[in-house]
């Protein structure tokens, strides 16, 4: 048994894309914030939750909003959908504001509302709350993005019956680079309907790779 | 689906940079959790567990040397002399080889180089060092690794979740070792954060009494060498027999209010070691001594129909080693297992948590033959892991 991409979404500077096709592209931005803050009000989710968000988190949740938004996740059970992502500066971008406010000890004010965003896996942790998902989840991190890593980890999971469905990727972030590739991954096309067969791309290393490759 | 079993091991803390060392500290009742006054770490005296430094650089020179390595001891950040004396600690006293490429070389940590961002250790060594990637790198070329290091970066299940990915890599038959390691130093950035939650109690922590009122916050490494070929028939080993993980899906840094979540990485690991809660011989639960967290393992126990089973938390003794905790808490609880002993949860008198889990209050000879490992952490992440003696 082969599984397949239903559904993905890339976000890089300037440009948003939804199975491939493009979502959203702004080049008169200066800052990540700039760019992603008038895309996030375009797609009118109603989550004020967003705005505590440090940047990687806004990226990954964005991302994964894009992917669920072609899909029913009534349809899953929620405690069999898996989360795994990865990525290079883990939370570099967060740490470096939390030891910005600690580096001085006239104006020494570390925030717990800092500090908790110097995990990677809180982006997974602010997905799974926005979709009451309580499946699997792992953070790993390689120093470039790995196809490899990411369809093995994945592929075990679906091998050792541990989850149904998962949502798998990279989401990068650090200052004004920023990049991710969020897919949705289903067991098989027999259970899919027509458009989304026709979507539905082999979720192997190599196309993982292109995919990543092409954003 | 073939069987996974442990055949090194090591703990680094502040009771000893050798597991027997650990061991027999725990045995004779040390608390490693001591006031201290370092105004690099922290402003004002505070109770942590700390490696003594003259003991780290002693042991690392000798590592060193015993590799053959013209390295300088200040050419390697703190935290990866943590990772490279641990690891060879492991494999030392074993005869396989580890440079092959049915091994695979695991790292998980929550923090990693992260004291390479203070301003006044920066310059010493090259930017790229504080990516988890590159601290990675260094420890596994160190050994001659041929594969890239998998890295884990999961908050306080890093340590169960990096025994757990080689579990099922080698289960499924990717490889045939892992060398399994993880760590996390204490840094000024560490503790500033905990300390701005005011989740540090301000006396060493008390995992499940009445009187707890935070964490103690600690720092060292722990590997474990997985194998799957048997080294003899006639001993009994230690296998890992199941692992899973779950997300609460309720708080990014609080705990579930049920314990529902962290109740179903429990029972997932228990059906896939095909083991029932009345086989179960202890839970070493993740006990930070928060008031939350304790309270919302108490109920995932029960949950989990483990109410019975003796239960206890490490991290008394050493404190909470974030992403070094799983595997430093599963290598003490194995030689738990291996020598047929309960360990006392140091810090606990009187139960003050809602369920009535029964706490070991004294070490205590039991004959038992497996054992859960468990945590929970910031983003909702919960895992549990189990091991059998057979």
């Amino acid at each position: 048994m082969e599984q397949v991409i239903s559904a993905y979404a890339q976000i890089k500077p300037g440009q948003v894309r939804v199975n491939g096709r493009i979502e959203y592209s702004d080049e008169n931005f200066i800052t990540f914030a700039e760019f992603i803050k008038p895309f996030f009000k375009s797609l009118n989710l109603g989550y004020p939750k967003f705005y505590k968000m440090d940047p990687l988190s806004k990226l990954g949740f964005i991302a994964s909003e894009l992917v669920f938004k072609q899909l029913n996740l009534d349809s899953y059970d929620r405690k069999r959908v898996g989360i795994v992502i990865a990525n290079s500066s883990s939370s570099l971008d967060t740490d470096i504001i939390h030891q910005q406010s600690i580096s001085n000890r006239s104006e020494y004010f570390p925030s717990p509302s800092v500090f908790v965003y110097t995990l990677p896996n809180i982006m997974i942790g602010e997905i799974c709350i926005r979709h009451q998902l309580r499946g699997e989840n792992a953070f790993l991190i390689s120093e470039r993005f790995d196809g490899r890593l990411l369809t093995k980890y994945v592929n075990e999971l679906f091998q050792q019956n541990r989850i149904d469905v998962c949502l798998t990727g990279w989401v990068d972030l650090l200052k004004e680079d920023f990049e991710a590739l969020l897919m949705f991954v289903e067991p098989g096309i027999w259970e899919m309907n027509a458009e989304a067969r026709e979507i539905a791309l082999p979720f192997s290393e190599k196309t993982v790779n292109e995919l990543y490759t092409i954003m | 689906m073939r069987s996974v079993y442990i055949a090194g091991h090591n703990i680094i803390t502040s009771l000893g940079i050798t597991t027997a060392e650990n061991m027999a500290a725990m045995e004779a009742g040390a608390i490693g959790i001591r006031m201290t006054s370092n105004p690099r770490l922290f402003p004002t005296p505070i109770p942590l567990s700390l490696v003594d430094s003259g003991v780290l650089e002693e042991k690392f020179e000798a590592v060193l040397a015993f590799h053959k390595k013209t390295d300088e001891c200040s050419s390697f950040t703190r935290l990866e002399k943590f990772l490279i004396i641990s690891v060879h600690e492991a494999i030392a006293p074993l005869e396989q080889d580890f440079r092959d490429n049915r091994t695979l070389f695991v790292v998980s940590t929550t923090k990693g180089n992260i004291d390479l961002l203070e301003t006044r250790s920066a310059s010493l060594f090259p930017p790229k060092r504080i990516y988890l990637w590159e601290m990675a790198r260094i420890v596994g070329s160190f050994f001659g690794f041929a594969n890239p290091p998998m890295i884990i970066s999961n908050a306080c299940i890093s340590g169960i979740m990096a025994l757990m990915a080689a579990f099922r890599y080698m289960k499924s038959g990717l490889y045939d070792q892992a060398v399994v390691t993880g760590g996390d130093i204490l840094s000024e950035f560490v503790i500033s954060g905990f300390q701005s939650f005011q989740s540090i109690s301000p006396n060493p922590c008390r995992p499940y009494d009445a009187g707890r009122d935070g964490l103690s916050l600690g720092e060292g490494a722990g590997t474990m060498v997985l194998t799957t070929k048997k080294t003899n028939d006639t001993e009994k080993h230690i296998t890992i027999a199941g692992a899973a993980t779950s997300n609460d899906a309720n708080h990014i840094s609080g705990p579930s209010r049920t314990g529902e979540e962290l109740a179903l990485a429990m029972q997932k690991s228990m059906t896939e070691a095909g083991l029932s809660p009345s086989e179960m011989g202890f839970i070493n639960a993740h006990g930070t001594a928060t008031p939350f967290n304790d309270e919302m393992e108490s109920k995932a126990i029960a949950l989990a129909g483990l109410v019975e089973v003796p239960v206890n938390s490490f991290k008394g003794y050493w404190g909470h080693t974030l992403g070094a905790a799983g595997l430093i808490e599963s290598v003490a609880s194995i030689q738990s297992l291996k020598n047929q002993r309960l360990i006392r949860s140091a810090g606990f008198e009187t139960l003050g948590v809602p369920e009535p889990i029964r706490v070991i209050a004294s070490n205590e000879d039991k004959e038992i033959s497996s054992c859960m490992k468990s945590a929970s952490g910031f983003g909702g992440c919960n895992a549990a892991i189990m091991f059998e003696l057979k």
